[in-house]
């Protein structure tokens, strides 16, 4: 079935959790395995925790943005770390006129 | 690039959804079947059958991408029909439980929750399809899982059908004589209006208006426990800005909303009707109106003040989402059903909030009377005269009103009965025990009030 066409394919990708070594090297490196472009990326720790939000490009990816959601989630799950991967239009639509 | 979103605003809408329980309530198709007459009800049976199936097949396969797309829980996919009183006019009161058991099977196979419009609009009085449809109510009710029921009894309009009120009041406690083993879960799937909207995705009182499109896409959000988060976040904001912090956060709210019956309205190719915004508690802790009330300095709900801060909420949530959707309809306001909503649950059973504190609330917010369980000794004629009282609210103050009340079978005031899911529990509320009786049998038509006549 055919999802409305949105004009891009970008996603935010959120890691929330307790700080450990490795954590953007494993997600981007996910992300190179799929073909998905980081455009930006953000990260913070405060009081050991660790925040990081992620601007990617979908579009040279075969994979769909669920797919990917529920493949980093699950993994992400097993570290101890919440994560996140929604288009950016619900960002968009919540907090700009 | 640059991100173009501050991280505060990221971190606030995943808090939103995570946390404080935000999220799309239900996306409900409306459905015309005024194309699928036939004097034979067989043949009928397969035009509503196939024209629902048809039609709302990928619904809730749709609703699933979108929620995983953008990461927002939808938790309700259902379908709304025209009246069935209006579209199978013809009928008898079995042919008309018939059609009911056929609504109920075409929505166990596409997998909705619930569809609405076994209804009738008898404001002004009855059509022979409109009397099938009402008599056939407790035991279409009774036999089906999936079918809501709603009858508008009163309008500004046309003033109260008052016959209509007092045959309500029986087909409630008979729709809950019938389920008494489920404490009475047939009425719990009833609705009784005065004013109903024609386009409001909120079930039991689903219905697909005659003056609708052959079908539409109508949204209904919520997220009370993210609006009573914001109220505590502000022990020491005044009115106003208590009031522009509700806005600010409705609008939020809307906005998501607008942009899941956009998606929701292409991938199905059906025409986008409205953003119904309302705040619809659920039991979960944390998802309550009452909640909200209290946190605005109400020790409990249903003291003192209620009233007021209810109507501050209820206005300030409108405000907000009226300038963040270009259609807001339906019921759109805040919902205080009692056994949906743990605050109101507690408050009832701490004995803060009564019958009339709630009647009462029900002038200043959406709907009326919802989720209430009754003594099961209750006359068929005070359910009767309750109708008839929050119908005179709906019509003097020309908004939509509704009595969704459930007779406890065998219990009485204080006593707990259980719908499970989102229907919740309550504690069984006590009703007055004078007769309205002789009141109620009088018959006939509370006319018009004067602010009808606005031509």
């Amino acid at each position: 079935m055919t999802m409305p066409r949105e004009e891009s394919n970008h996603a935010i990708i959120t890691v929330i959790g307790r700080d450990q070594i490795g954590i953007i090297a494993w997600v981007s490196g996910r992300l190179a395995e799929y073909h998905v472009n980081i455009l930006d990326i953000s990260q913070t720790i405060l009081n050991e925790f660790f925040t990081m939000i992620m601007v990617v490009d979908l579009e040279p990816s075969a994979l769909k943005l669920d797919v990917l959601a529920s493949a980093l989630e699950q993994e992400g799950d097993d570290k101890g770390l919440q994560v996140k991967v929604q288009h950016e239009d619900i960002f968009k639509f919540m907090h700009r006129i | 690039m640059t991100i173009t979103f501050a991280r505060e605003e990221i971190q606030q809408t995943i808090n939103m959804i995570h946390k404080e329980n935000l999220d799309i309530r239900t996306i409900t198709m409306g459905i015309s079947l005024l194309d699928c007459s036939s004097d034979d009800i067989g043949k009928m049976e397969k035009k509503i059958y196939d024209k629902i199936t048809k039609n709302a097949g990928r619904l809730v396969e749709v609703g699933e991408q979108i929620s995983a797309r953008y990461g927002i829980p939808i938790i309700n996919k259902r379908v709304s029909v025209t009246p069935i009183a209006i579209a199978a006019a013809q009928m008898n009161v079995d042919e008309m439980v018939r059609i009911a058991k056929t609504l109920n099977r075409a929505a166990r196979e596409i997998g909705i929750n619930f569809v609405g419009g076994f209804s009738a609009l008898v404001q002004k009085g009855f059509t022979s399809g409109d009397l099938a449809l009402i008599d056939a109510i407790p035991q279409a009710l009774s036999e089906t899982e999936f079918v809501c029921s709603s009858v508008n009894i009163g309008t500004t309009k046309a003033g109260i059908n008052m016959d209509a009120v007092l045959k309500m009041g029986n087909v409630i406690l008979k729709s809950a004589q019938l389920t008494a083993d489920n404490d009475g879960i047939a009425a719990a799937k009833l609705v009784v209006f005065c004013n109903a909207p024609e386009d409001n995705p909120f079930m039991a009182g689903a219905f697909h208006g005659v003056g609708e499109p052959d079908t539409v896409i109508n949204v209904g959000v919520s997220g009370p426990g993210v609006v009573a988060k914001v109220v505590k976040k502000y022990p020491e904001a005044d009115f106003s800005e208590l009031s522009n912090l509700i806005k600010q956060t409705a609008f939020k709210i809307t906005r998501m909303g607008e942009l899941i019956a956009r998606a929701a309205s292409k991938a199905l190719d059906v025409p986008f009707g409205i953003i119904d915004l309302s705040l619809a508690p659920t039991p979960a802790i944390g998802d309550s109106v009452a909640e909200i009330l209290e946190n605005m300095g109400l020790e409990r709900c249903g003291t003192h003040g209620t009233t007021a801060a209810l109507a501050l909420l209820n206005d300030a949530v409108k405000k907000g989402g009226a300038m963040a959707s270009s259609h807001v309809g339906g019921l759109s306001g805040a919902f205080i059903p009692v056994s949906e909503d743990a605050g109101m649950v507690r408050a009832v059973e701490e004995g803060a909030l009564t019958l009339d504190k709630l009647e009462a609330m029900t002038c200043v917010c959406s709907v009326g009377l919802d989720m209430i369980a009754l003594p099961g000794d209750v006359s068929a004629e005070t359910v009767s005269a309750i109708i008839a009282d929050e119908a005179a609210i709906g019509m003097i103050n020309k908004k939509t009103t509704a009595v969704r009340v459930i007779p406890a079978i065998g219990k009485k005031a204080g006593d707990r009965v259980e719908f499970g899911g989102l229907l919740g529990g309550a504690p069984v509320i006590a009703v007055h025990p004078y007769s309205s009786k002789l009141f109620v049998h009088r018959g006939g038509r509370i006319p018009a009030p004067i602010i009808s006549l606005t031509n």
